[in-house]
């Protein structure tokens, strides 16, 4: 469980006070548009295509049930009734009035919730892996680390007028990477040196956007206690020497090409050799107190359900589907990890209606310790559930389509809000994704298929990270019409790739064809263990370009 | 006569002026009144300005503080130009001069100064903030205020509040 202490109530209140009499002022006239635009934005308040977007921070991704029942009730009373899970772990709301942020925000308060930073050219809301602290693969849970990441970083007040935004992940499983940490401005790796010491390994310049890359490594161990300096340093070089002139050429990934990466390490390293020993130095007792702050529930001793699961699975087809892909190994014996799938055909990737805010606020209390989180991918996670509750869960959860068995498959779209929502976008991106999704809903055929991440973007902004997908697909605008590019080949994971670009883009009427044909190429080429990306990596893009331009 | 804001955010009224750099191949000319010249510039006719107290430097966003290493304490007014607003490097600018080159006289902000970052600018350590003409200094003391503490370290506390916390 993460809690505020009152220092966290005071500056969070003391926050709402302030961005009260700024909007009083900025409504009033005094605030020029340009002049509060930065401050509404680092309040996560933009103004889209058809009403402002209110983007409140969920801290690794983190809802107890109140703040569910919070945000459900904000949405019927601000809002239409709904909201929307992003690709970094926050909520949004697409339809609040201006003039009710204010109280929005208080009301967010009261459940020690905020939107700071969650826009704006500002150190943004640090994001990691949706199974912190549960899985059984962590080299050490990466929590309290972003936690001191996100207190260091908020109202810091060198930082908050950034040549551009920033981003900064923390991932701490050894084989996977869910908080795709090598395509942000910093991607941390915790590692333990050779003396068995926690550290971090540190990418910094990775990106998507219009110039994707993948962050090379600028410090292959970083020692725990000297986090917030070190960052200090990256944070100060980027403030003074990255670009203001061009915004598309301000992110960090474009000065640490300048300079390259040796030329760009160099410089924070000598920046660093005059902070590295200040008191912003961690200390055992302030990493320790940290730790305090995420609290393990109260498990239960249950024994592993491992027998009793197999003869349900072995009785019900379904439900061994379920647990085969929703459902994930859990550090604690006797429990279980459980996505809820929020991909259902025919509702936009990550929207999600007041009453399913309730529904999962009522499966958190009854079978997760009352806390749910939501994921990169847009789904929500159950993470404490009993392994002899899962068929009964199981039960409950189909009828309010939670469970739909297609986690990480094709039909487990990335997606953007794009053209329907958002200023902008190019193109539309959810008509696409339900397209595909009507495509490809055979479920055998799905896991015939096997892992795969289609990631679809409504513009080169590249919120639906479409270059990081296996298979990515980006709207553009041609002469007025829309059109969709693919690439192959992208992966966010250990293995960060960005994908290459297919060839000419297609008419949205098409989509679905062409991914089956892509589909088509890899079912006919691939070895029994290949998935997607091996095949690709084998027989390169070729076969796939004949095919689909044939 | 330009109204002056303060740290605590009292107004005062002095005269200081900006000295634009001058053009190529142009001298620059002191005034009759206290004046802040481009930084390297004094640094270049440093011995020319030796004992003058009505002399002082401003730096524009992208120089760098440093070049004036071991000799800031000389000088008795910095100022730092924020041509925009939403240009951060005076924020860095201002904590070198304060934590790496130890100047302790007095910092002022000038430029696009306007009423809600003049905390921040606080923190990073500027003691004097000349605001835009057109934003009201009566509103100064609140928006200096809006927090009562901040999680980190910067020029105003060198302890972060985890230090505060875990004690």
């Amino acid at each position: 469980m993460y809690v505020y202490d009152k220092h966290d109530r005071q500056i969070t209140a003391e926050r709402v006070e302030q961005f009260r009499d700024q909007t009083r002022r900025a409504l009033a006239g005094d605030l020029a548009e340009d002049e509060f635009l930065p401050l509404r934005l680092q309040n996560g308040l933009y103004v889209q295509r058809l009403a402002p977007m209110l983007r409140i921070a969920v801290p690794y991704g983190m809802l107890r049930s109140n703040q569910l029942r919070r945000l459900a009730r904000i949405t019927r009373d601000y809002d239409k009734g709904y909201a929307h899970f992003t690709t970094r772990q926050n909520v949004q709301l697409n339809w609040p009035a201006v003039a009710d942020v204010p109280d929005i925000l208080a009301e967010l308060a009261e459940v020690e919730m905020h939107a700071n930073q969650t826009s704006g050219n500002c150190i943004r809301n640090t994001t990691t892996d949706q199974f912190s602290g549960v899985q059984a693969d962590e080299i050490a849970d990466p929590r309290p680390y972003c936690e001191i990441i996100r207190q260091w970083s908020t109202f810091h007040p060198e930082f908050a007028f950034l040549p551009r935004k920033f981003k900064v992940a923390v991932n701490a499983s050894e084989h996977s990477d869910r908080a795709a940490i090598q395509v942000h401005d910093i991607g941390l790796q915790l590692v333990r040196n050779g003396r068995g010491e926690l550290g971090f390994r540190v990418h910094v310049g990775g990106g998507l956007g219009r110039t994707p890359m993948v962050g090379p490594v600028i410090r292959e161990y970083l020692p725990e206690k000297d986090l917030l300096t070190y960052l200090e340093a990256v944070l100060r070089v980027y403030n003074r020497y990255g670009r203001r002139d061009n915004k598309f050429k301000a992110r960090i990934k474009i000065l640490v090409k300048a300079l390259t990466p040796d030329g760009f390490a160099e410089k924070v390293e000598a920046e660093w050799a005059h902070i590295k020993d200040s008191p912003t130095q961690l200390t055992d007792e302030a990493i320790a107190k940290f730790q305090t702050y995420f609290t393990e529930p109260a498990y239960e001793e249950v024994p592993d359900a491992a027998d009793r699961l197999a003869t349900q699975r072995f009785e019900n087809r379904a439900f061994d589907q379920w647990i085969a892909n929703n459902v994930d190994t859990h550090k604690k014996p006797g429990y279980a990890i459980v996505t809820l799938t929020m991909k259902k055909t025919g509702t936009p990737p990550g929207d999600v209606s007041d009453r399913q805010l309730e529904q999962i606020a009522d499966l958190a209390d009854e079978y997760s310790f009352g806390e749910a989180r939501v994921t990169h991918q847009q789904n929500a996670v159950l993470a404490d559930v009993r392994q002899d509750r899962l068929y009964e869960l199981w039960q409950l959860i189909r009828p309010m389509g939670f469970a739909t068995a297609n986690l990480n498959k094709l039909t487990d779209v990335i997606c953007c809000p794009g053209g329907d929502y958002c200023s902008l976008a190019n193109a539309k991106s959810i008509p696409v994704a339900e397209a595909i999704q009507r495509k490809f809903e055979d479920l055998d055929y799905l896991y015939d298929i096997g892992d795969l991440d289609l990631n679809i973007s409504g513009c080169m902004n590249a919120c639906g990270h479409h270059h990081v997908g296996n298979i990515g697909v980006l709207g553009v605008d041609k002469k007025g019409q829309e059109f969709y590019q693919i690439s192959l080949g992208g992966s966010s994971h250990h293995d960060a790739a960005i994908g290459k670009i297919l060839g000419p883009s297609f008419a949205r009427d098409d989509m679905p064809e062409v991914i089956k044909s892509i589909i088509d190429v890899y079912v006919d080429n691939r070895t029994r263990e290949e998935a997607f990306l091996d095949t690709y990596h084998r027989i390169g893009i070729d076969p796939f370009k004949e095919r689909v331009y044939a | 006569m330009p109204e002056v804001i303060t740290a605590d955010g009292s107004i005062i009224n002095d005269d200081w002026v900006v000295v634009e750099r001058p053009a190529e191949g142009e001298s620059l000319d002191l005034p009759d009144q206290p004046a802040l010249i481009p930084a390297d510039l004094w640094l270049a006719g440093k011995e020319h300005y030796e004992g003058r107290s009505d002399v002082g430097v401003w730096f524009d966003s992208h120089q760098e503080p440093e070049i004036l290493e071991g000799v800031v304490n000389e000088l008795g007014v910095i100022a730092v130009n924020f041509p925009k607003f939403a240009d951060g490097r005076g924020y860095s600018i201002a904590r070198l001069l304060r934590e790496r080159l130890g100047y302790e006289n007095e910092l002022r902000a000038i430029g696009d100064v306007l009423l809600d970052q003049l905390q921040f600018m606080k923190r990073c350590g500027f003691d004097r903030f000349v605001l835009r003409a057109d934003k009201n200094a009566g509103e100064a003391v609140r928006c200096l205020n809006f927090f009562s503490l901040g999680y980190q370290a910067a020029t105003d506390t060198d302890i972060p509040l985890f230090r505060r916390r875990a004690s």
